[in-house]
This record gives structure tokens, sequence and C-alpha cells, in this order.
């Protein structure tokens, strides 16, 4: 092992290999028209970042902006557009996409051993998409942003004058549903079709099964959502009364087509998070995952549970008290495939080795922000509590628990992990540590004074409040400039580790799915050599060499072809 | 120099890929039935995209059941009906073009790829006609719903001799043609989509892409025009046939 690179660990050739996806083929316009999912991958991951900061930025100017009860950066017109520009970017540019479109589209192929994603050209058109979404969106704020809220509720929206801002913003949710839509029948597809031989669906790694789960709420919710927005914009422009109540239509009709699908868009977003989830916390255990199968169906579960359970976003918007007890019912039901997930993750971590690793302390987070919110929700769910709570910081705080606390960190814990893996390169891992917990602490002191301003009755989306509340906001502000502080420098170190960061090794975590059995960045067919079929959790098959060239394949799994493993 | 020979001769030894195979997959079988399970996912949301409008029809066919009913008077079912024996008739020829891919047929192909875009043609000449009356007599959606008593049809006129065009227009029946409006243009947009399609197919057939082994594309037009027709047998008896 000679250098401690080894390039193939199944073949135990201990060269790197001179061509990878990166430096296939070079310049602008071979990234442009590309089909190789993993270039599609990065250029989505600049593409969500991007709106990232975008939303981010505009959470700065809301904090900053309540930091005092009365006006301090923004009037109150703008307070409107910088609420509403924070949420629709960060739901429909940043989050929804983030995961999936991302990591996602990298390491689906790669973690069933595959080629390619089962429709190349789809899955470029769904990028394109995407960023003639963001461009929409950007074209929003260059005519002035837009003020109705990210929920666009008629009549406020569409029963205005026609207004070439909101037309955009409309244009761009339809047109990033189907970027979404694309992804969702690309990534079911894959899942189905492309499974070499031996690579059974119980062999998959849990994150696999989040993106299936995912992929089903993208193509069964995501169409509906198009086409209420679609009438939506029809409705704005030629006034025709499908949903505004001054022409016949019936606005509440609206929020039960949009929650229908932005309901099950939660579990979109945390769905591929709680897949991430599960490889940090079985790696960095060094432990086969705990309840495997109850992990995998509790993705399923959650899929199907979330399309019953809309209902609970209106309960105070005039829906008929029968069904406002159904919908708060169900929606305890979501706890339940939940829990199993936090339960098993805490299982696994039981009596292994743990490594606090920068993805790690994520994970971890992961664990206890989620808890929070998904609790928080439960109260929220009985509808008692519900009509107190409504519209107040209090649910602002639950949200953000599970939108921001649970998904930001899985985003930035997978980011970590899969970095060496995407980049060839290894991060500061000290500077990644203090990081994390930068955000785990900056997310606490940002959120929890709202669950308590919001039990004192503080409303959300005002821009000016009593005095009381000041101490809350004040310190919640703080919170959201070491979030920010912290996803900053975060940026700078990953860039920095482009160029000056030390060369990763094919495996540096000693994770068993089959993407670590290939070269640090991959070939730009995925693996030179056929992978070893093995479970995704059979940490025994890898031994661990020395910093530089991470864990290998053991002798014996190389000779025999078999996992070692006796868990199934 | 030994590995090197042994690898060129495994190349040798491995089967000559088809052109038309994706890098991929590892057989056309594969890219066939993947190309298909794709289409199916997005048929399926296609059906949840259109569930929108039924939805949407449901409610305020619920709510305002007599509105509804004056309204349909609006519509001729007799151009609707032809409507739907054209969209029947080129659902047979898309079904059969997939059946003279199999066959390698060439010219079948191309003349029932042909007949089915002229299929599509001809309704969206039908749809123009009436989409064209309506807009004339002011069967309009919404608010902008006002059509003068000298233009209600005749079978409204002797059915309700004494309704009133006021009366028609506070019922809300402009909530009706948004409606109509909604689902029979997206239907149609759908029917354009598929007439680009068709262009696309016969572009392909004429230059002698497909064979009995690639015919996917064909096929998986086919199951879109299908679900175009099927959306329109329930849009037709939905809008023209409530009396």
């Amino acid at each position: 092992m000679a250098g401690g690179i080894v390039e193939k660990p199944s073949s135990g050739v201990p060269v790197r290999p001179a061509r990878n996806y990166l430096n296939e083929t070079k310049g602008l316009k071979n990234w442009l028209v590309t089909l190789d999912h993993k270039r599609i991958a990065l250029m989505y991951l600049a593409a969500v970042t991007v709106a990232l900061l975008l939303g981010g930025f505009w959470a700065i100017v809301l904090r900053t902006e309540l930091l005092g009860p009365q006006d301090v950066i923004l009037s109150n017109d703008w307070y409107n557009r910088a609420f509403t520009l924070h949420g629709a970017v960060m739901v429909f540019l940043f989050i929804i996409p983030g995961i999936p479109a991302s990591l996602g589209n990298f390491m689906l192929p790669m973690q069933l051993g595959a080629k390619d994603l089962a429709l190349p050209r789809v899955n470029l058109l769904s990028w394109y998409l995407y960023v003639i979404g963001l461009v929409f969106f950007l074209g929003v704020l260059f005519l002035g942003g837009l003020d109705t809220g990210w929920t666009l509720y008629p009549p406020l929206s569409s029963g205005r004058p026609v207004e070439l801002n909101l037309i955009f913003a409309y244009t761009a949710v339809f047109i990033l549903g189907f970027s979404s839509i694309l992804t969702g029948v690309n990534f079911i597809a894959t899942m189905h079709k492309l499974r070499p031989k031996g690579m059974t669906m119980y062999k998959m790694p849990l994150f696999l099964w989040a993106l299936y789960a995912t992929s089903l709420i993208q193509v069964l919710a995501t169409p509906v959502v198009g086409i209420t927005l679609g009438m939506s914009l029809i409705e704005h422009v030629f006034k025709i009364g499908i949903f505004l109540p001054q022409y016949g239509g019936d606005p509440v009709l609206y929020q039960h087509f949009f929650w229908f699908y932005s309901h099950p868009a939660v579990y979109i977003m945390v769905l591929p998070a709680m897949g991430v989830q599960s490889e940090l916390i079985a790696t960095f255990s060094r432990k086969h995952v705990f309840g495997y199968k109850a992990i995998a169906w509790s993705s399923i579960a959650i899929a199907a549970i979330g399309f019953i359970v809309w209902g609970h976003h209106m309960f105070v918007s005039g829906q008929s008290p029968a069904a406002g007890i159904i919908f708060s019912f169900l929606t305890f039901w979501v706890a339940i495939p939940s829990a199993i997930k936090t339960f098993n993750w805490v299982a696994t971590l039981y009596k292994g080795a743990i490594d606090f690793k920068a993805p790690m302390i994520y994970a971890l987070a992961f664990i206890y922000l989620f808890g929070i919110g998904g609790l928080t929700g439960l109260f929220l769910a009985s509808i008692a509590n519900n009509v107190h709570l409504h519209d107040t910081y209090f649910v602002i705080a639950h949200f953000h628990m599970v939108m921001v606390g649970s998904v930001l960190t899985a985003f930035l814990g997978g980011i970590h992990f899969w970095w060496p893996k995407m980049t060839g390169k290894m991060y500061n891992e000290t500077l990644a540590r203090i990081c994390a917990v930068m955000v785990f602490v900056g997310f606490n002191v940002t959120f929890m004074p709202q669950f308590v301003a919001g039990t004192r009755g503080m409303p959300r989306r005002y821009a000016n409040y009593m005095d009381e509340f000041t101490v809350f906001h004040q310190v919640s502000t703080i919170g959201a400039y070491i979030l920010g502080l912290a996803v900053v420098i975060q940026a700078i170190y990953l860039v920095h580790s482009l160029f000056k960061g030390k060369q990763a090794p094919p495996n540096p975590w000693g994770s068993a799915s089959l993407e670590w059995q290939s070269s640090s960045p991959p070939d730009f067919h995925n693996f030179l050599d056929k992978p070893i079929v093995m479970g995704a959790y059979d940490f025994e098959n890898w031994e661990f060499v020395s910093e530089d060239a991470g864990y290998v394949l053991k002798k014996e799994v190389i000779e025999t072809g078999k996992s070692l493993s006796t868990v199934h | 120099m030994s590995t090197v020979a042994e690898a060129e001769n495994k190349h040798e030894a491995l089967p000559a890929r088809p052109k038309e195979l994706a890098m991929h997959f590892d057989n056309l079988n594969q890219q066939f039935t993947t190309g298909k399970l794709g289409m199916w996912l997005f048929l399926g949301q296609e059906l949840l995209f259109f569930c929108g409008l039924f939805t949407a029809y449901a409610v305020y066919r619920a709510n305002h059941q007599e509105m509804f009913h004056y309204a349909h008077y609006f519509l001729d079912w007799k151009l609707g009906g032809l409507n739907t024996v054209v969209l029947l008739c080129s659902s047979l020829t898309a079904a059969w073009s997939v059946r003279c891919a199999q066959l390698e047929q060439r010219k079948g192909l191309i003349i029932t790829l042909a007949l089915t875009f002229l299929a599509a043609c001809a309704f969206m000449v039908v749809k123009y006609i009436e989409y064209e009356h309506k807009i004339h007599i002011g069967a309009v959606w919404g608010s902008h719903f006002g059509v003068a008593e000298a233009n209600f049809p005749e079978h409204l006129k002797e059915a309700y001799p004494n309704l009133t065009a006021e009366q028609l227009q506070q019922m809300g029946t402009g909530s009706f043609f948004a409606i109509y409006f909604c689902m029979t243009g997206l239907h149609g947009l759908h029917v354009l989509v598929g007439m680009g399609l068709y262009i696309w197919l016969l572009i392909r057939a004429i230059r002698g892409d497909f064979n009995r082994k690639y015919y996917g594309a064909v096929d998986n037009v086919a199951l879109y025009w299908h679900i175009v027709d099927i959306i329109w047998i329930f849009l037709f008896p939905l809008l023209y046939l409530i009396g």
C-alpha cells in the first residue's frame, strides 16, 4: 500500500487514477450539456447553495429588523417582502430540491452500483427547469419583490390588479414543481431498473429508501400544486373565478389544494434528511444500523400518512369542525414512524464506537432538534392547542426545528460526509467541528426564545411588536447571526479545500455502502471494476490503514467477493 | 504486456453493443422497460395534475348544481361527440403504430403516425370552432361572462322561456366556464404537445430509427396519447352530457 492511496479497494491496486469525472472533459460547454449524474449533482449543489445564501440573506435581514419593537431597518412593506422572499426561496429553491437533487443525484446510482440515473436527459432537463425557476425568482426580486407570504393565498395574491412579479412567482413555482417531479420519476425508475445483480431492495442504504419515499411524494403530490398555481396564474390574469370570492370562487379550496401538496412537501424535505441521518449515525457508530427494515418502511409510512393530514394547516380557515377533528387525529399518526426512526437511531448509537467527526456532530444535533421539532408538532396537532398557537411564533419555531434544524443540519452533515467522495479533497476537520457546534448552538439560540414568545402571544409576520417581546427577539437575532456566520465560514473552508485540501482516500470514514468502493473523486463511469455487492452497513468488511489511506476492504472480502457480515 | 493483451481479448469477446443502447444499460430490454416505467410514472403525475381540476369541478358542481345545469346548454354535444370519435380513432392508430414498429413495418408505421397526427389536428380544429363560438357570444369565464338572450341556444330557450341574461349571470355561470376553459384548455395543450411528439416520431420513422428491439419512443408516446384520450373520455360526459 505504498503512498497509502488505494484506487480500487476491490483489486487492491495502489494507484490513483489520473482521470475522473471532474477532468474527463474540460470546458464550460461540456458541463452544461453533460448527462453525467455526478456533474449534474454538482451543478445542482452550486445552484441550491446560491438559493440557500439568498434565502439566508433575507433571514438575516428579517432578524435584524426584529431587533427592536419599532422599525429598525425596514419599512413595513419591505418587511412583508423580506419574509415572503425568505420563505419562498428557502422552501421552493433550497429545502425541497436541496438534498435529493444534489446529494441524492450523486449518490443514488453509486450506492446502487449503477453507472448513471435511469433517464440522464430527464435529469439534465430537471436541472435546467430548476435554473429557469431560480431566474424567475431573481426576476421577482428585481421587479420589487413579493409581499403575499410564500403560500400565495388568494385573494391577497391573485385578487390584486395584474402584477408582473406575481406572474413570475407563479411561473417559477410551477416550473420548479416539474423539475421536482422529473427528479422523482427518475429516482424511482433507477431504483427499480438499475439495481445490479445481488443488490436487493433490502441491501440498499437507508438513504435510498428515504429517496424512494421522497420520490413517491414528488410524483404524486407536486402535480397538484402545479395545477393549483397554474390556475392561480390564469385567475390572476383573466380573473376567472375559481379561487377568488369576488368572482364566485372559493379561497378555502385554494388552501386545500395548496396544502395537499405543501404538507407532503414537508416530507419531501425531511425524508431525504432522515436518509442522510441513517447513513451518518451508522457509519460513525461503526455499527450495523439498528432496525433496518423498520427504518426503511417507516419512510414509506411517513410518505403515505403525509397525504392525509393537510387539513391541520386550516384549523382556523373555516373548514368544518368535523374535518378539523379528523385531521387532528390523523396528524398524530405521523409521530409513529418518526419515533420509530428516532428510537432506531438512538439504539444504533448504543454500544457503538462513536467517532465525533463533523458529520456525526450534525447527526447528533439532528436527533435533538428533530426530537423537539417533532414533539412540538404533537402540541400543534391537537386542535384545542392549535387554535391558541395558530399563527404565533410557536409555529414558526416548530417548523423551523424540522425544516431547518433537521433538514439543514442533515444537508450540511451530508455535504461534509460526501465531500471527499464528490471532490476528492478533505476539508479542515477542526474548523468543520467548530462550525457544526456553532450551527447547533446558533440554531437553539434562535428558535428556543421563539417558542416562549409564541406561547405568550407573539404573532407571526408582524414587523412591529409589543415591548415585552423585545428580549426574545434580540436573543433570537443573536442566534441567527451565529448560524449565518457558521454557514459563511463553512462555505469558505469548503471552497478553500477544493484548491488546498488534502487528497482524500477512497474511503475516509469506513462506510460500507458501495460508493466508497470507488475512487475519490469517482471515475466517469462510477466504478472501474464492478463493486463487491454487500449490505450497506457491513462495516466489518473494512479495516483502517492510516489517516492518509483511510479504510480498505479486507483481503478475504476481495478474495471471496463476499461480505463477512452475518447480520441480515 | 500480457495483462494488456488479455484485456484486449476480453474486450473483443464482449458482444457488440447496439448503437441505440445507452452507456448505462446492460441491454436493450432493460433500456426499454426503464423508459416505459418512467413514462408510467409520468402518466401517474399527469392524472394527479388533472385531478386538481376534476376536484374543482366536483366541488363547484356539488355546491351549484343548477348553474351547471343551465350552463351545459351552451355546449354542443354533437361537436363534443365528434371530437370523442376523432380521439378514439386516433388512439386506435396510435396503438397500431406501436404494432407496426414491433413488426418493423416501416410504411405502416409512417401511415399510422401520420393518421394519429391528422386526427389530433382535426380535434384541435373542432375545438377552435367551439371556443370561437363561445367567446363570440360571451360564454366565457368568471365576471367576463355575459350572454345576451338573443344568443341563448335554442333548446335553452325552449326549456326555460322565462330565463333572463341577468339571472344566468347572477347564478355564477362564469365559474362553470372558468372550469370548462381550464379543463378543456389544459387538455388541448396536451393535444398540442402530442402533435409535436408525433411529428418528432414521424421524422424518426422516416429516417428509419426504429426496429423490433428499439421502438420505446413509439410505445411511450402512444401511452401518453392514450392518457390524453382517457382524460377526454371523462371530460366529455362531465361537461357536455350532464343535462
